[in-house]
């Protein structure tokens, strides 16, 4: 069996991104790039499922820049065993993204893709789904639990109003919600061993997909700053503010 | 322009994130139509029949729909691409489930999670975790939206008579099949639609410790909802998640319990009207979004509360 992984380079998490002074886009001038947490988990997972030895291989796809590549590097150090970059010199949106996914996917195969339910930076949660929706395969989004029996994958999903599980059949995509596992650490060794680990380079425009942008970005600014708010000593003086003054208790 | 609003109900009722939705739906020039598709809902087409500002009712009934499995919602919501220029949904995990399939069908560059309408093709929509909002276009002929609910004022339900039109179903794909669901049994309002939260986060120790909370919750008619730390711990299923990949709150008052107050949270409950911040650490962030902050232990403070409600 085969995975495919698709994974995205995105701000560290823990850095605040801020708005370029001129406000045409957030400033990523010198900040810390990193896996897209919830690409981690993915790999993880599809890590865990070879291990288990219900996987052969796994595949670790981006579609971004030239220095993506440092991420597949790291998927690599990870437990993937080959990666692929489709370069692009522009960031594609996600039915670009998705688009070019799906040719790769007919082009390799995979049984499985298993990715992120969204990328922390534009927050879109839908480059899964259109994958799926373009290839015409099943779908189970926000897995916290995904058991394999077969051809039939049983995936337990994180929902509104608590937990669904759904029955999927391969080929499939299982999109990752926090609490699927926590994913390791690459170990020195893994990391040397990934350099040896075979990247291919294809360049998007070699696969003849239209990737133009649909939607312009008119501006990117800070959300509107709450004004200060006091701090109180006692429950009395909180009860009292709530109560008289924001009234919003009674 | 015509428009529809896929509805989010469980059969029995419509879930209030319809309601927001369709008040952003009513922002746009056009006939707002509300698509219901579903197993046995009469009861969620009698409760549509009365909401204000609707042109008509699309209904389709068959148990293909009764779990609402993205494969076949996508399908039949996108054989209506003709009639609409304009598909919205609630950004829920019900919309964002199969949203993004029905842009796949159509070809259309989705919106996801939109606050504001500026004109028919420009929204604004929060990213990297609400840390900054972007103004953007959509350049696609048909829009494929989904609506963050906190960000509209519900329509009123004061109609009549809004007219149903009944379609037939499509053929059932098969791709996935429904297995079983575990869903919270509560009493208390839901979270997204509640007028008071009190949160709790890794400072409650323990899962039993959010009985402190609960007996708070019920004085004020309160949800309870909890930090993605406190969800990770196993303090508290993933349903009371409150956060950037959790759940949008946006209450009259908001009150964080033991939560440091990681940006991950501030995205899910910065917009509430009132903040209280209850925190022994007085260097803890979350006292920089609090309207009001009390630097206590919450083993104290939070029996104290009780105890004067």
């Amino acid at each position: 069996m085969k995975i495919l992984v698709p994974i995205k380079r995105v701000v560290d998490y823990n850095v605040k991104v801020r708005p370029l002074s001129d406000n045409t886009d957030v400033d990523l001038n010198n900040v810390k790039m990193a896996v897209n947490p919830f690409c981690e988990i993915a790999l993880e997972e599809a890590v865990r499922i070879k291990e288990a030895g219900n996987a052969d291989e796994i595949i670790a796809i981006t579609v971004g820049k030239n220095e993506s590549q440092e991420q597949l590097r790291t998927a690599l150090a990870l437990g993937a065993d080959r990666a692929i970059l489709v370069e692009s010199d522009e960031l594609l949106e996600p039915l670009a993204i998705a688009k070019v996914l799906a040719k790769i996917s007919t082009e390799e195969s995979p049984d499985i893709i298993l990715m992120g339910k969204q990328a922390i930076d534009g927050d879109n949660n839908q480059t899964g789904q259109m994958l799926a929706e373009l290839l015409g395969v099943s779908q189970a989004t926000n897995a916290s639990e995904v058991t394999i029996e077969g051809d039939v994958l049983k995936v337990t999903r994180e929902i509104d109003g608590g937990l669904q599980t759904i029955q999927i059949t391969k080929p499939a995509i299982i999109t990752t919600d926090l609490r699927l596992n926590e994913p390791r650490y690459a170990s020195l060794p893994n990391i040397m061993k990934a350099k040896k680990k075979e990247l291919t380079v294809k360049p998007v425009t070699d696969l003849g997909i239209d990737v133009t942008k649909r939607v312009d970005v008119l501006s990117v600014e800070l959300p509107p700053s709450r004004e200060a708010g006091v701090m109180v000593e006692t429950v009395d003086d909180l009860l009292e503010k709530l109560k008289n003054e924001a009234k919003v208790i009674s | 322009m015509s428009i529809l609003v896929i509805a989010e109900h469980d059969n029995s009722n419509l879930k209030a994130g319809t309601l927001n939705t369709l008040a952003a739906a009513q922002q746009l020039s056009g006939d707002v139509d509300l698509f219901i598709s579903g197993n046995n809902h009469d009861g969620v087409i009698n409760e549509a029949k009365t909401i204000d500002g609707l042109n008509q009712i699309i209904s389709v009934d068959s148990e293909i729909y009764n779990n609402f499995l993205a494969e076949d919602i996508a399908n039949i919501v996108a054989s209506l691409e003709s009639e609409y220029d304009y598909f919205l949904a609630p950004s829920s995990t019900f919309g964002k489930n199969f949203m993004p399939r029905v842009a796949a069908k159509i070809d259309t560059q989705m919106i996801s999670d939109i606050i504001e309408i500026l004109s028919e093709d420009t929204y604004k929509r929060p990213i990297y975790a609400g840390s900054c909002i972007a103004t953007v276009k959509s350049n696609d002929s048909k829009k494929v939206i989904t609506v963050r609910t906190t960000a509209f004022d519900p329509v009123q339900k004061n109609n009549s008579d809004v007219p149903v039109k009944t379609i037939d179903a499509l053929t059932e794909l098969n791709l996935s099949s429904f297995v079983g669901e575990e869903l919270a049994q509560s009493d208390r309002p839901e979270l997204t639609s509640a007028s008071i939260v009190i949160s709790g986060g890794r400072g409650m120790q323990s899962g039993d410790n959010f009985h402190l909370l609960d007996s708070i919750a019920d004085k004020l008619g309160a949800a309870v909802g909890a930090s993605r730390a406190a969800v990770d711990a196993g303090f508290v299923p993933n349903d009371y998640q409150v956060g950037q990949t959790g759940k949008i709150v946006a209450p009259d008052l908001y009150i964080a319990v033991g939560i440091s107050g990681a940006i991950q949270h501030l995205a899910g409950m910065k917009d509430s009207k009132v903040i209280v911040a209850i925190n022994k650490d007085e260097d803890a962030p979350i006292f920089q979004v609090a309207d009001y902050g009390l630097v206590a232990d919450l083993f104290n403070a939070l029996p104290e509360i009780d105890s004067k409600l």
